[in-house]
Parts: C-alpha cells; sequence; structure tokens
C-alpha cells in the first residue's frame, strides 16, 4: 500500500486507465491485419507507489505504455477507452490535449526511463547537453543555477558532477541508466514510466540501479509504472503489481499478496516455476506457447494452456474479481464473479 | 517468385507503371522482327517527310523510316544494356560474395581492386578503346569492355551485405549443421542477395544505355548498326534540328526516356520488396 | 581408440587476449585470463559457467567450439588439439561430436527457409542419412527427444513459432549427431519466462537419459542451481572460483561470488523490504564501459 500520511485520506489517483483498447492495423497486399495487442485493460496508479507491470514478449506491455504516454504511431491506434493522468489538481486525457499542451507535460510531469539508455541520451552530444534540452525550460532558472540544481541532483544517484562532461559512450552502461534516471527525475514530474529500465545491466549492477531508483522515487513522492518481465524485480520494488497475459490483465493487487497468494493459474506458474537457489524441487514449464494476438484465443485468452479450463473459459472472456480488497482476479475457475465487482 | 510479381503488381503502383512502360518498349522493340525495311538500307522511303499515315513517325534525311528505324534502335540499345546488366552482375557477384565471406587478405587485395575500378574515369577509358579498336569495334567488344568497368559499385554492396550475413547466428547453424560454404553461400545467403542484384540490374541498364548512347552520339561507336545513339548520331550529321527535321530526334528521345523511366520505377519498387520486415509481413500471410 | 582416462574435455590454461589501441599505443585486453576446466569422458555432467558481461564466458565458449583461436593454452578435445584441426574431415568428426545452442533463437534460423531444411543437413551430413526416407527419420527421431514431431515442424518458418520451440527445434538439430558434448549460450536468456523451464528440464534429461555433457553458460544463477553438476564463476577473464554446484552457490567463499549471490532477485523477496547494496568488493563504478 502506499505510504500514508499523518492523515490517512484516501490515496490520491494520479492515473487511471479505463478499458484501453489500442490495436495495430496493417493492411499488406490487400491481407488486412488487426493485432489487439491491449484488449480492455482497466487500471489506476495513486501517488508515492510504483504499479509493476508483468508479462512476456507480446502480451501488449510495451504497447499499453506507448498508449499511456500517447506515443501513438500508425499502424497503432487508441481504438477504445481512455488514460487520464491527474497532474496539479486537473483532470487531463493524454489523447485529447493538443501540441502545446502536451510539451508542457512531457518532461514536467511525466517523465520515461527506456530500457537501453542510449534511446535518450544523445551520443555525440554532452551529458549536461541533455539536461539542458530535456529539462532546462521546465525548471526555468538561469543556467548556472539550473546547472547547480542539476549537480545537486546526480548526487542522489551517486554520480560525481564530472559525468556532465562525459559522452554517453564515456560512462559504463550502470552510469548511463543513472543518468536518464536523473534525467527523468530532474523535474520531480507526478508519474514516471520505465520500460524494462534494468533490463540490459548485469546483476549486480542491476540491484544497486533498482535501489537508486526506488530512493529517488520516494524522496520526490512521484508515482511510477515499472514494467519488466523479471517477477524478481518486481518482488523487490514494486508496490502493486499487475500481470499481463494476451493484452488483458489476468491478476492485479499488491505485490506482496499477488507473489505470495496468486489466484490466476497463469500467475502461479510464473511465480512457482522459477528456480530458487537453494531449492532443487523439480519444476516445470507451461505447455503450449504465448498466443498470436492476431487471431486470439476465443473467451479466456489464457484457456489453451490452462491446466483448470473448462467450458466456459472457451466461450466468455472471464470479467476482473475482486478476491480480496485490492487483489483483483479473471478467472472462472478460481474467482468465479458471484461477488459483483467493484468499480475502481 | 509469380505470386510475389503478381501481389507487386496488384498493389505497387511504381511496379505496375514500370511494367507497363517496360513492357511497352519490349512490344515495340519486337516490332522490328516484321519490319519491312532492312535496318541498315538506305533511301528506301522519300526523306524528310513529316508524321503522316503513311509514315506515322516521319522518315528521316537518309530515307528510312523512323518508325520501323526505330524498332530496330530501342532493340538494339536494349539489348545492349541487357548484356552489359547481366554480364557485370555475374562480376560483381562473385567478386562481392567472395570477398565478403573470405574476409582477411582475399578481402583486402579484391577490394583494392574493387576501388581502383571506382575511381578511373570511364568515359575517357572507352574513347580510348575506340580509338584503338577502330574498325574492329563491335557491339559485343563493346559491351564487354563496358561490362568489365561497370561491376565495382555493386560488388562493394554486395559485399557489405555478405559480411553482415556471415555474422549472423544461422550461419553458425548451418556451418554446424554439415554444410559446406558453397552450399551456405548458395542456399543460406543467395536469396537475401538477389533482390538487391535485380535492383542494381536495373540501375546498371539504365548506366549503360546511357553510356551508349553518349558514345554513339558522338560517334564513337558503330555508326552503322541502328540504337538510339546512332539515330541521334546521324541526325546531328544531317544538322536535323536546323533543318527542320525534328522528327528525327523527338521519337528516339522519347523512346529512350520512356524506356528509362519504366527501368527506374522497376528498381525502386523492388525497394519494399527487399526491406526484411515487409518480407516477414508477407510470409506471415502465406501461412495465415 | 582413446585410452581409458582420456578426458572429454580439457581446457589447459587458455587465454584470449585482444589487442586495441592505434599505431602508437597498444594494449592488450584479456578477455580470457587463465582458464582451465576438464570434463571426464563416460560420466555426462553439466558445468556451469558464470559471469557477467565482461567476464569472457562468450569468448571461452567460442574457444571450446573451435570457432575462435586462444593465444596461449590448449583446448583439447578427447586427447587431440582443437585448434590443429585441419582437414574437412576432422573439422566434420568435431561437429559431429560437440555442438552448439545459441542465445538467441530468432536469430539462430534463417527466416527466408524452413526450419526442417537444417534438420535434414545435419542428418546428411553427421548421421549418415541418404535417402529422404531416411534424413526425415532421423529428424523426428531428434525432435521427439525434445518433446516436438516432425509432422509439427515440417515446412514451417521460424517467424511461425514461439522462442521456447525454436530453442527445442535448435537442440534436436543439435541432437541428430548423436554428440558427446553441447555448448550452450545462454541459452534461455530470451525465451519467455513459462518456457523457460521445459527447457531447462530439457537439459537435464539430456544428461540423464542420453548421456551428453554441457557446458550451459549463463549469468542466472538460479538456474545454474537447479540444473548443473559443477559451476565455474568467470570475472573479468579469470575463474574466481570453480566446484561442486550446490556446494558453491550455496556457500559462496571468493568475494566476487558472494556479491553475485547477494544481487540475484528472487520472488521470494516480496513483502521484505530492499536491502541497501553492499559497497564491499564491489567492482568499481568508475569504469568505462565493458567489452564483451
Amino acid at each position: 500500500m502506499s505510504p500514508a500520511g499523518p492523515f490517512s485520506a484516501a490515496p490520491e489517483r494520479v492515473l487511471t486507465v479505463r478499458d484501453l483498447r489500442a490495436y495495430y492495423r496493417t493492411k499488406y497486399f490487400g491481407i488486412s491485419r488487426e493485432v489487439r495487442a491491449v484488449d480492455g485493460i482497466s487500471l489506476h496508479v495513486d501517488r508515492n507507489e510504483i504499479y509493476g507491470l508483468a508479462g512476456e514478449s507480446s502480451c501488449g506491455k510495451t504497447t499499453l505504455i506507448k498508449t499511456i504516454v500517447r506515443a501513438i504511431r500508425p499502424p497503432l491506434d487508441v481504438v477504445g477507452g481512455s488514460v487520464t493522468f491527474h497532474f496539479a489538481g486537473r483532470d487531463r486525457d493524454i489523447h485529447a490535449l493538443n501540441d502545446s499542451e502536451l510539451e508542457s507535460i512531457r518532461w514536467r510531469h511525466l517523465s520515461y526511463i527506456l530500457q537501453g539508455s542510449m534511446n535518450v541520451l544523445n551520443p555525440v552530444r554532452r551529458v549536461r547537453q541533455s539536461f539542458v534540452d530535456f529539462a532546462h525550460r521546465h525548471i526555468g532558472k538561469p543556467m548556472p543555477e539550473f546547472l547547480r540544481h542539476v549537480e545537486s541532483h546526480l548526487a542522489r544517484v551517486r554520480l560525481e558532477p564530472a559525468a556532465l562532461d562525459a559522452y554517453p559512450h564515456e560512462l559504463s552502461g550502470g552510469m548511463r541508466q543513472r543518468v536518464t534516471i536523473a534525467l527523468a527525475t530532474v523535474c520531480r514530474p507526478d508519474f514516471i514510466v520505465a520500460d524494462e529500465p534494468t533490463t540490459a545491466l548485469d546483476v549486480v549492477v542491476q540491484k544497486d540501479v533498482l535501489g537508486m531508483l526506488r530512493e529517488v522515487q520516494q524522496e520526490i513522492r512521484s508515482s511510477m509504472i515499472l514494467v519488466t518481465h523479471d517477477i524478481g524485480v518486481h518482488a523487490n520494488i514494486t508496490d502493486r503489481l499487475g500481470i499481463m497475459y494476451a493484452g488483458r490483465l489476468a491478476e492485479e493487487g499488491r505485490t506482496v499478496d499477488v507473489i505470495r497468494d496468486p489466484r490466476h493459474p497463469y500467475t502461479s506458474h510464473l511465480v512457482t516455476s522459477l528456480p530458487r537457489i537453494g531449492d532443487v524441487t523439480q519444476r516445470r514449464g507451461l505447455e503450449g506457447a504465448p498466443p498470436n494476438l492476431a487471431v486470439p484465443p476465443t473467451g479466456c485468452r489464457f484457456h489453451p494452456r490452462c491446466p483448470l479450463a473448462m467450458a466456459t473459459c472457451r466461450a466468455e472472456p472471464p470479467p476482473m474479481v475482486d478476491v480480496a480488497p485490492g487483489h483483483r482476479v479473471a478467472c472462472w475457475v478460481t474467482a468465479p464473479p458471484d461477488k459483483p465487482v467493484t468499480v475502481q | 517468385m509469380l505470386t510475389t510479381a503478381r501481389d507487386l503488381f496488384r498493389y505497387n503502383r511504381e511496379f505496375r507503371v514500370g511494367t507497363l512502360l517496360t513492357g511497352f518498349i519490349v512490344a515495340f522493340a519486337a516490332l522490328s522482327l516484321v519490319s519491312p525495311y532492312p535496318p541498315q538500307d538506305t533511301f528506301v522511303v522519300p526523306p524528310d517527310v513529316s508524321p503522316s499515315l503513311a509514315h506515322w513517325f516521319g522518315t528521316t534525311s537518309r530515307g528510312q523510316d523512323v518508325f520501323w528505324q526505330l524498332t530496330f534502335a530501342i532493340r538494339n540499345t536494349m539489348l545492349f544494356g541487357f548484356a552489359v546488366a547481366i554480364l557485370s552482375r555475374l562480376i560483381s557477384i562473385t567478386i562481392g560474395m567472395w570477398s565478403g565471406y573470405k574476409g582477411g587478405f582475399v578481402d583486402r587485395v579484391l577490394m583494392s581492386i574493387n576501388d581502383t575500378f571506382i575511381v578511373i574515369p570511364l568515359f575517357p577509358l572507352l574513347v580510348l578503346f575506340y580509338f584503338v579498336m577502330r574498325d574492329k569495334m563491335s557491339w559485343p567488344l563493346l559491351a564487354l569492355a563496358m561490362a568489365c568497368l561497370g561491376w565495382s559499385y555493386d560488388a562493394r554492396l554486395i559485399r557489405s551485405v555478405a559480411m553482415s550475413l556471415k555474422s549472423r547466428e544461422f550461419t553458425q547453424q548451418s556451418v554446424f549443421s554439415g554444410m559446406r560454404t558453397s552450399e551456405i553461400v548458395l542456399q543460406e545467403h543467395l536469396p537475401y542477395v538477389l533482390p538487391i542484384v535485380f535492383y542494381t540490374t536495373m540501375n546498371n541498364m539504365n548506366w549503360s544505355i546511357g553510356l551508349e548512347v553518349t558514345l554513339s552520339v558522338l560517334g564513337f561507336t558503330n555508326i552503322d548498326t541502328p540504337t538510339i545513339g546512332v539515330m541521334i548520331y546521324w541526325a546531328n550529321q544531317h544538322t536535323a534540328m536546323v533543318a527542320g527535321i525534328w522528327w528525327w530526334i523527338f521519337f528516339p528521345v522519347l523512346f529512350v526516356v520512356i524506356l528509362f523511366i519504366g527501368l527506374f520505377l522497376l528498381a525502386i519498387s523492388m525497394n519494399e520488396y527487399i526491406d526484411p520486415r515487409s518480407r516477414l509481413a508477407r510470409m506471415g500471410r502465406m501461412s495465415g | 581408440m582413446s585410452a581409458a582416462g582420456t578426458p572429454l574435455l580439457e581446457v589447459d590454461r587458455v587465454r584470449m587476449t585482444y589487442v586495441v589501441g592505434g599505431l602508437i599505443r597498444r594494449r592488450g585486453v584479456r578477455a580470457v585470463d587463465d582458464v582451465s576446466l576438464r570434463l571426464e569422458a563416460g560420466n555426462p555432467e553439466i558445468l556451469a559457467i558464470i559471469g557477467e558481461s565482461g567476464s569472457g564466458k562468450t569468448t571461452l565458449a567460442r574457444m571450446i567450439l573451435n570457432l575462435a583461436t586462444p593465444t596461449a593454452g590448449t583446448i583439447r578435445f578427447r586427447g587431440a588439439d582443437v585448434t590443429q584441426i585441419r582437414s574437412n574431415r576432422q573439422r566434420m568428426a568435431f561437429m559431429r561430436e560437440v555442438q552448439p545452442i545459441f542465445q538467441n533463437p530468432f536469430e539462430a534460423f534463417n527466416p527466408l527457409k524452413p526450419i526442417d531444411h537444417y534438420l535434414f543437413f545435419s542428418a546428411r551430413r553427421f548421421a549418415g542419412a541418404r535417402a529422404r526416407i531416411d534424413f526425415e527419420a532421423k529428424a523426428d527421431k531428434a525432435l521427439h527427444q525434445v518433446g516436438l514431431s516432425l509432422a509439427e515442424v515440417k515446412g514451417r518458418y521460424p517467424h511461425e513459432l514461439s522462442g521456447g520451440q525454436l530453442q527445442r527445434i535448435a537442440i534436436a538439430r543439435a541432437l541428430v549427431s548423436s554428440p558427446s558434448l553441447i555448448v550452450a549460450d545462454e541459452p534461455v536468456s530470451m525465451v519467455d519466462a513459462s518456457l523457460r523451464m521445459s527447457i531447462v528440464n530439457l537439459f537435464k534429461a539430456l544428461r540423464d537419459e542420453l548421456g551428453v555433457s554441457i557446458v550451459y553458460i549463463t549469468h542466472d544463477l538460479a538456474t545454474a542451481y537447479y540444473i548443473s553438476d559443477r559451476v565455474l564463476i568467470m570475472q573479468r577473464g579469470k575463474a574466481v572460483e570453480s566446484g561442486d554446484a550446490r556446494g558453491v552457490l550455496d556457500n559462496p567463499q571468493h568475494p566476487y561470488s558472494i556479491l553475485l549471490k547477494s544481487a540475484v532477485l528472487s520472488p521470494d523477496d516480496a513483502g521484505r523490504p530492499m536491502s541497501p547494496a553492499d559497497s564491499a568488493g564491489r567492482p568499481s563504478a568508475h569504469s568505462t564501459s565493458n567489452t564483451e
């Protein structure tokens, strides 16, 4: 749960996604294909919490992220639903904003940390220049003061001011990623989107960088969506966790609940199949393969691989049902909807 | 292959227009087989007649029918361009792939030779060739000479493709499957290289036709055989523009421009086909 | 043939030095520095080589496969020096016994060719199959060993299959020649989590049922713990710790091994606050970018 202040008010919503649908529509040589990468996702993120999004390749999580930050380009198209941010007391539907409003939001309120920091840092400009390019206009101070501000911010991620003078390729992978984190947080945004921020890093550096990410996030009290396929990362840093499968959410709740008490058969497989040091019990893989989102299975998309599948699973997609406060699951077998779904 | 051609024709405008234009020229050239006048005869019809029902494209100052002369001219020009393109493709594919795959010393030697050929000014060299050969100059000989000069740009292109293919993991997989080098190059790598080769063939044809026209207009080829350039040469000799016989120049130029544009469109329409992403999307469609 | 007691694979103080720099200043980078290991014949086992990027593990794998020549030291397979392989016959004999599995299943196959093509070639060249019937049978047998069949795979292209299936087919292809050693370079790091364990379990089965020894290269300590018999931990080209898998990983001795183990993020950590990264033994944070 997000750490509540002395006045335990209802947690403040920062992001609400409602029934979002985003498809890739292509037409090659007369054949149309529609890939339903995001097919009806609803979730919310509160202030000062890290929401983890887990899922395998081609489950749609990268598309979901793109849709949330409005990095939509054809053939990707938002077909339905809404993405609403709540910044500075105002609700903003990110797909309804015009260009100048979008400019004012980006980096000041909404920033991102991408996999492969070289995507963000310009390889032919020094690190200092990237800070100036991204953040100066939002912070608005005169240049010398701005640079001092940046230097003290770099100290938070344990980087020397000398790093500002370097070119990206002169820094190690871990250092570059820390620069990217500093860049994304220097304006103290309300919301940070992180897409596999540590996947390309060595294991030792990864733990370090994740720790820093958490520290910085807590200090500036921003919210974050952290996307990664690595459940170990989620266990260590996220507050709540959503499991995506084939464009839909299978399960969502507090990270500790989802991992210790998984209700969806997919989640429980994911969590139990990973080997742990010190434990040689036999683990098993799952049959089948992640589905092709152009021709997804009918009903519940997991049913071809699910050991518990029934007839209903093949026919109808299951609704999200609360199995405990803050813990919801979409499964006909483990979470039958005799309780009404609470609208969040 | 045929389905690809059919798909390209249906959905790619450049390919469609390119095919139609080039096809038109080819059909026109085929008419040369039924020409009533042998190509080298002169004064078989009244000279200097402007385009009319009897002579659709008019007649020249040498008493030849422009229409029928043109069928031979465009046929010879096209065949010449085609021959040069094919010969130089053989050289550039061999050198490019050998150099790219072998690497090391062989690569360095071949590329030094390659770069020398790129740098040599071709036009003066061909003019010199003409002066040396004079009466013994023939079209096949000229085609061979140009083929030996026109392979170097594309050899480098093919070499870089071969190099990148060599470092891909599936090449290692092929090696450990027991495939011999020749099998790997022919079966695994050639499918990547061929579409690029097609593109360079079209390009090369345009280049060689352009060069041929230039040489012929200046009289540096065998001017008895009609080609586009030779027609223009004779028109210049008879000062056709000044004399008002515009049709003698206009129609050859028009037809060679149509041929150029047709070949160019074919070349660029292949770009979409070559792009691996669109290829894989097409394959996805094949499997459903 | 080989005397009893000839080890299957003997890597003896092997070194790979790359020279970097221009004409004036050159220095050597030791990608692999004085590494030794040994696998016994007739005793199939899984040896995990664990390391981060820049540790030299992939370079070591390439040398074992004879794709790169060590600058010092020797590598002997069944007593014969691997770098002395010259003739085609010797090369084929070596490849029959030693096969690779690559990291990226999507790159391991030519996207323009059907997958069975590699299986058939392997059958023809290594398993002595002549007629079509023959090599289809051999391919089918190999595929069955990995839980697939020729009927499922025949005529299909790589993009039609998932990473897990592709990797299994790659293993089947390696098995066609009945090798005694498989060198697998990060074979599951690019495979989805839900499919990963079937591949990992497959390696176990290869050792137990087919008697194949496996050099398993990975950065993931958990899977190494799960299937390997012995481990070798590498850091910057040097072997820092080696021995029985469970022994080393339950109780690492070398500071780097301890650091590596503490950095592992496990799902079991859920609910516990994240411990601060220890500074003892941490590699310098101000190093320049690593080379592989």
